[in-house]
């Protein structure tokens, strides 16, 4: 029997693959997507704070259906040291409207969902199925094989939705291994609480819902984040840092975890909750030096795969949701002009992709890694510190004169790092910042 | 032949829930699976398909997605999924299960080919009864062999089939007419991997849906809460046990003196145990 051949094989049910393999079968196209997973959705980790303007340019009616969580209401940013945090908190009322901006999710329910429109909207998938090397011909890439007997799958293009550890590209030359300072390993639990719990501890009704995103000691001198979000009957918490910190410091994601957990400011939020849940996954985090080749002969990278994260802002599942869309709207095009699917003509999409935000966003941090890595060691050490002793300082009422308080607070700084380190910070966290 | 294999959609226990609350199970979001000692009675209906010919059909009853649990049933490599989903059925226990059940494999008798062997797991991982298989064999009137950990032989011509069954203290071999219905013992067989046509044609099939009334049920009051007579009193979650479990050290001690030593032990730690039971022996 001839080999079966498909317009197009997505290779991946998470949020990139399902926003490519949607779009493309929603045109019309012969979509064929293969996941490893018992279903779509059960190896995924993620935080999760779902973008909702970026779902909504592939399914506009989600809300209909989708399982979302709540509603971000809040955002709390805390710049912590063993004993206290220093906060930005922004809550707005405006965040109650009636399309609400950001959502947090459960992503084994939403990528079940999401795999659910794509197998509605015509695209083919198969579950609990590998793919295990992709075919060549000629230098192009013609189809795929898998983990289950009998031959290649052809198609004219291969999207490689595949996340960040996927093998695949790797194992074909066409995408070097992630290096261990451009992912971070992240550790996440989840805790479940009444609801009614949860809204009183967060100060909150209804599917409102709160963010607080973390970093400092937290991490002990390692590059990295912690996160804790409301769900309606369970909060998700979690830290990372980069993998080649961990390996430097030999201390396991989970020991940060648990401190975190203990953190005095943290620790009355999970008070009594029942943990069911427990994952740890990577986090691409190498920003625009770290993107790959995205595409060649017969193939396309998009989502993780392709490095595809905005470290700073959290943003990830949106990227990817934006790159396989704008993959499928390349192909797309390409089909309609009946043209081939050769490298000259895919470079369509990387020229897409400039013009997005995705691409934008990633050349503004591109020299954020980098700072953040170099200068590890006060960001998430001496600096919080700092920051929390002259905190204290200033608020605390104890007889000292305002001026000399303040003297002390700038000397402080100056005592640990110098005129000359504090400027050099100061100037390359603005230059990466640009 | 024409091999009939009943598969239940279960809540993947290993990931469920008590609501810590209200003490009930929070099935909302947890992954189903196929209840999993049915596996064993779909690869045992494969083996035979493969031997004898003739066709495999899972059935099962349960809501809309349920159909996932058949999906996945196809990608083994059985022919046709039948889903068996209507609203009467909902609250069914094992009586209305098996009618259920049973009618609708009568009708899958008259649709496609006559039945020769209904399977079933040895019971489900969420209801636990092991009923419903010897159900559908009482209403259909089958021949039930259950506990099954293997078919020796198959006689297509003389109707007959060959069987062991575990049975406590040893095997049985067991020898029965076809028609009959089979409730597979697990760990008896290893469910195959289906090949890449065999998962792509299983995301194409058509899985059979019939409502009660498209799958001939007729009495209906046999059917969903009506059709059944279990109650559920009360669920709640077993609560942790506060003592740790003790090993007694019994090495190299006589049968006499290991029951003294565990009595001691228990006596020790339940110092009021002794007089009561000594009270209760003397009257
Ligand atoms: C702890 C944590 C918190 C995060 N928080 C957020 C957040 O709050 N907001 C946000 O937007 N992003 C967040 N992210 C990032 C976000 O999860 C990812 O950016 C997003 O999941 C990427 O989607 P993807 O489809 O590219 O990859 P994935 O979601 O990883 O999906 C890849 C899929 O491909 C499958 N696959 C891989 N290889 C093969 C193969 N060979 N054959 C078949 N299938 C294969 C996998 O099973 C998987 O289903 C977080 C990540 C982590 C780890
Ligand atoms: C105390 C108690 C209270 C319950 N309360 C409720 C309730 O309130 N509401 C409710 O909906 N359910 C309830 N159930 C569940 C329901 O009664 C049973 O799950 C159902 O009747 C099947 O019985 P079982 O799971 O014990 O299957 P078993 O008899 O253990 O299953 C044996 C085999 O029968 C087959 N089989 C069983 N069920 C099906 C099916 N649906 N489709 C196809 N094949 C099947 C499978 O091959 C299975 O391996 C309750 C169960 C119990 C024990």
């Amino acid at each position: 029997m001839p080999a079966e051949k498909f317009d197009v094989i997505v290779v991946g049910a998470g949020p990139a693959g399902n926003s490519c393999a949607y779009t493309l079968a929603k045109r019309g196209l012969k979509v064929l997507q293969i996941e490893r997973g018992e279903y779509p959705g059960s190896k995924n980790v993620q935080g999760a704070i779902m973008y909702a303007n970026m779902l909504e340019k592939i399914i506009p009616d989600f809300r209909d259906d989708a399982p979302l969580e709540r509603h971000l209401i809040e955002q709390r940013l805390w710049y912590m040291d063993d004993s206290s945090y220093t906060g930005v908190h922004y809550r707005s009322d405006d965040f109650n409207e009636e399309a609400p901006n950001r959502y947090t999710i459960i992503r084994a329910q939403f990528d079940k969902w999401f795999s659910k429109k794509v197998q509605e909207a015509g695209a083919l998938l198969i579950l609990e199925t590998t793919v295990t090397d992709l075919c060549f011909s000629g230098g192009k890439v013609i189809g795929v094989k898998t983990d289950r007997a009998g031959g290649t799958i052809l198609a004219d293009v291969v999207v490689m939705a595949e996340g960040v550890n996927g093998v695949l590209g790797t194992k074909a030359g066409l995408r070097p291994r992630p290096k261990p300072d451009t992912v971070a390993l992240a550790v996440k639990e989840m805790h479940f609480l009444p609801s009614d719990v949860i809204e009183s501890r967060f100060n909150i009704s209804g599917d409102e819902g709160v963010v607080i995103e973390a970093a400092g000691t937290i991490t002990r001198g390692m590059a990295g984040t912690g996160f804790l979000y409301t769900n309606k009957e369970s909060i998700s918490i979690g830290i990372g840092c980069l993998v080649s910190d961990f390996a430097l410091t030999g201390k396991a994601p989970y020991e940060l975890l648990e401190d975190f957990k203990k953190h005095p400011a943290v620790a009355p939020l999970i008070a009594g909750a029942e943990v069911k849940e427990y994952a740890a996954h990577l986090i691409p985090e190498g920003g625009y030096n770290a993107v790959p080749q995205l595409f060649g002969d017969g193939w396309v990278i998009v989502g993780d795969a392709g490095q595809f994260v905005n470290a700073v802002h959290r943003e990830g599942s949106n990227l990817a949701m934006t790159t396989g869309r704008i993959a499928a709207e390349a192909i797309f095009q390409i089909k309609s002009r009946k043209d081939k699917f050769s490298a000259e003509n895919l470079s369509l999409y990387q020229k897409m992709l400039e013009q997005s935000f995705v691409m934008k966003d990633l050349k503004k941090y591109k020299r954020l890694p980098d700072f953040m890595h170099g200068a590890r060691d006060r960001l998430f050490g001496s600096y919080p510190e700092l920051v929390s002793k002259a905190a204290q300082n200033w608020f605390r009422v104890d007889g000292k004169d305002k001026k000399s308080k303040e003297k002390e607070i700038v000397r402080s700084f100056v005592k640990a790092r110098g005129v000359r380190g504090l400027a050099s910070d100061a100037w390359k966290l603005a230059r990466s910042w640009r | 032949m024409h091999l009939v294999v009943c598969i239940k959609q279960v809540p993947d226990s290993a990931q469920i829930r008590v609501h810590p609350v209200t003490n009930t199970i929070m099935r909302q979001g947890v992954p189903t699976i196929i209840n999993p000692y049915d596996l064993f009675a779909i690869e045992a209906a494969l083996r035979l398909r493969d031997k004898h010919g003739g066709k495999v059909t899972v059935l099962t009853m349960g809501p809309p997605m349920a159909e996932d649990s058949l999906r996945r049933a196809l990608t083994y490599g059985v022919d046709r999924a039948v889903l068996l989903t209507d609203r009467a059925f909902a609250g069914s226990d094992t009586l209305a299960t098996s009618y259920a059940l049973s009618q609708a494999i009568l009708k899958i008798g008259q649709t496609y080919e006559p039945v020769d062997i209904v399977f079933t797991g040895k019971q489900t991982i969420d209801g636990d009864t092991a009923q419903v298989g010897p159900g559908i064999a009482k209403r259909l009137d089958l021949q039930q062999l259950t506990y099954v950990s293997g078919v020796n032989e198959v006689n297509l011509e003389g109707k007959t089939i060959t069987v062991e069954r575990r049975a406590e203290g040893g095997v049985q071999i067991l020898k029965s007419n076809l028609p009959c219905l089979i409730t597979m013992l697990e760990g008896t067989n290893e469910i195959r991997r289906g090949s890449i046509d065999v998962a792509l044609a299983a995301a194409r099939a058509e899985i059979v849906t019939w409502n009660a009334a498209a799958a001939g049920v007729a009495e209906m009051g046999k059917c969903g809460l009506k059709g059944s007579p279990t109650v559920v009193k009360r669920v709640f979650a077993p609560s942790p046990r506060a003592d740790k479990a003790k090993i007694i050290d019994i090495g190299g001690l006589t049968p006499d003196a290991i029951a003294t030593k565990t009595l001691d032990e228990i006596f020790n730690r339940l110092p009021t145990i002794e007089k009561e039971l000594t009270a209760m022996a003397q009257g």
